[in-house]
């Protein structure tokens, strides 16, 4: 398409104006963190690093990270096992309702968190009341982990898709058994996808707070629920603000270090 | 024992398969679908009114309470119109960006850009919902830009909401409508130039049919993320409520989680209505 001089340009300035759009409200949050005063002022009078040295020792950050990384690394775990397996399934085998299974796996990252919260809540109610047990970090690392599989499963199925598979059926034909050839050929030609896959659940769940605040038990509280809580609190706005630059600054690193190991899907597999 | 159970596996395709696939189906046609069922079979049950116990058997008092209270009618279509307008600004915000990246930009810098737009989807979701706080707040970023122009902020309230999921998400529109343009020719577009068309017609006939699979892909994201989000309301807007409000509010001891539960099937209903409508284009193949 021939486009003009003068087309390119406006095709630009909105690309521009777009990347701002996206970009300021996170630089806001970045620049608010240094902002001395205690209340909210725009723009901050003069900038300070008072906030940042206080974070460690504000009551229920620390506890908050703990769980998220607990929830996060279960999660991930269970999310790997099951997204590479079905991933293997559905690229090497043909079978009755692939398609739909492949469908499925999208659903609970496609519903909104709230449908799979409260699907996952009424059902934990209804076999745990009986019981007498209540929800608690397990409960919320079921429904982490059950829209974290389709990240590890988009991550992996690219990867056997692009590999083939001739490589395995020359490993067969030299002699190797299946588990020979698992272990020497096919595990470390999806080991990086694993890996890129693993960081992107992990990152999702660290991130998640609806499916976790309707699976959550009383005593348990993620980074995200600490931060909503917290969010509505006039005094503690400095250290939310603090907080949220850090995870805007510790997100980037996750998803770029998986950019560069996958180097395959521009999404991620969150698409 | 190995090699027996290497050549009894190599012989038995069916059982390989099998292996595989227990554990995921376990997991989400029988845990997760059995967990939407039983939100469904809920949205039936009541809750006594003097114990707060839930009762198990099925009445129709929920839907009874949705279709005759008023506010509930007003909510849906706030909810409905407010994810409809979300899907438009984000479509009209995507389609140059996405058309700029793919089709202006020289190959080396696309990489760049469209990371650019990606990042952004992989930072925290409460943070960027928080981010919009301070630029809609009384002396915030946008009263303090606004304010030489004599224009005053919306402030918190339904406008707040709808730029905020829009802002929340774009890349979800942007990518598959650069994954779609990437993958138009540009000996296309070329022909389409030679044979005379201005841009603009290029655009409409031969661009915009193309990247349409695209669009209704993203569409389905930002509808449906759109009609189920309740943290934004919370956190920018105001006093309108939407549906998944009063989902969310319905959630806990003080509330009435079978109502939550017919309420819930709003959204489910409407997203699974438009799957339906858009399914003609084509776009689910994408997934």
């Amino acid at each position: 398409m021939y486009l003009s001089k003068r087309a390119k340009y406006l095709l630009g300035a909105l690309t521009a104006g777009t990347l701002a759009f996206i970009y300021i409200p996170l630089l806001v949050v970045m620049i608010n963190s240094f902002n001395p005063s205690r209340t909210f002022s725009w723009p901050p009078s003069s900038l300070s690093t008072i906030w940042w040295r206080k974070l460690g020792s504000s009551a229920g950050v620390l506890p908050a990270i703990l769980t998220s990384i607990k929830v996060g690394v279960a999660a991930t775990l269970i999310a790997l096992v099951l997204g590479s397996a079905l991933a293997f399934a559905v690229s090497r085998y043909s079978f009755f309702g692939k398609n739909t299974l492949s469908l499925l796996v999208i659903f609970p990252i496609a519903l909104p968190g709230i449908i799979t919260g409260i699907a996952l809540n009424t059902t934990f109610h209804t076999l745990l009341d009986p019981f007498g047990r209540e929800l608690a970090l397990w409960t919320v690392v079921i429904g982490h982990a059950t829209f974290c599989i389709v990240v590890v499963y988009n991550n992996v199925l690219a990867r056997l898709r692009r590999l083939g598979q001739t490589l395995e059926e020359a490993s067969q034909d030299l002699g190797a058994n299946i588990f020979q050839t698992f272990r020497y050929i096919t595990f470390p030609l999806v080991r990086s996808s694993l890996m890129a896959g693993g960081l992107l659940a992990f990152a999702l769940s660290f991130d998640e707070i609806v499916v976790t605040t309707f699976t959550a038990g009383p005593g348990t509280q993620t980074l995200p629920q600490w931060i909503f809580d917290n969010l509505f609190r006039p005094n503690q706005a400095p250290i939310v603000n603090v907080t949220a630059s850090l995870l805007v600054v510790l997100f980037i690193f996750p998803v770029w270090l998986s950019q560069r190991i996958s180097q395959e899907d521009t999404g991620g597999g969150r698409l | 024992m190995l090699q027996r159970m290497n050549t009894w596996l190599y012989r038995h395709k069916g059982v390989r398969a099998a292996l595989l696939l227990a554990l995921p189906v376990l997991w989400l046609a029988i845990a997760y679908l059995g967990s939407l069922a039983v939100m469904l079979i809920s949205s039936l049950w009541s809750v006594d009114s003097f114990t707060g116990i839930i009762q198990h058997h099925l009445t129709l008092t929920n839907f009874h309470q949705i279709f005759t209270q008023k506010v509930y009618g007003t909510i849906a279509l706030r909810s409905i119109f407010v994810a409809l307008v979300v899907t438009v600004v984000d479509g009209l915000l995507a389609i140059p960006i996405a058309l700029f990246i793919a089709k202006v930009l020289k190959p080396r810098f696309r990489s760049v850009v469209i990371s650019l737009v990606l990042v952004p989807l992989w930072a925290s979701y409460l943070v960027k919902t928080y981010a919009w706080r301070s630029m809609f707040s009384d002396g915030g970023v946008l009263a303090w830009l606004l304010k030489p122009l004599g224009v005053s902020t919306p402030g918190f309230g339904l406008t707040a909401t709808t730029i905020t999921l829009a802002y929340l998400w774009l890349p979800y529109m942007i990518l598959p409508i650069y994954a779609g343009l990437d993958r138009l020719p540009n000996s296309l577009l070329e022909a389409s130039s030679d044979l005379g068309a201005p841009a603009m017609r290029t655009f409409r006939s031969i661009i915009l049919p193309i990247i349409y699979p695209a669009i209704i892909a993203g569409s389905i994201f930002t509808f449906s993320l759109s009609l189920g989000d309740y943290i934004v309301v919370k956190v920018v807007g105001g006093t309108s409520q939407l549906v998944a409000n009063v989902i969310a509010d319905n959630v806990g001891t003080a509330g009435n989680l079978p109502f939550a539960t017919a309420m819930a099937i709003l959204p489910i209903a409407t997203i699974l209505g438009y799957l339906f409508i858009v399914r003609r284009s084509g776009a689910l193949e994408n997934f």
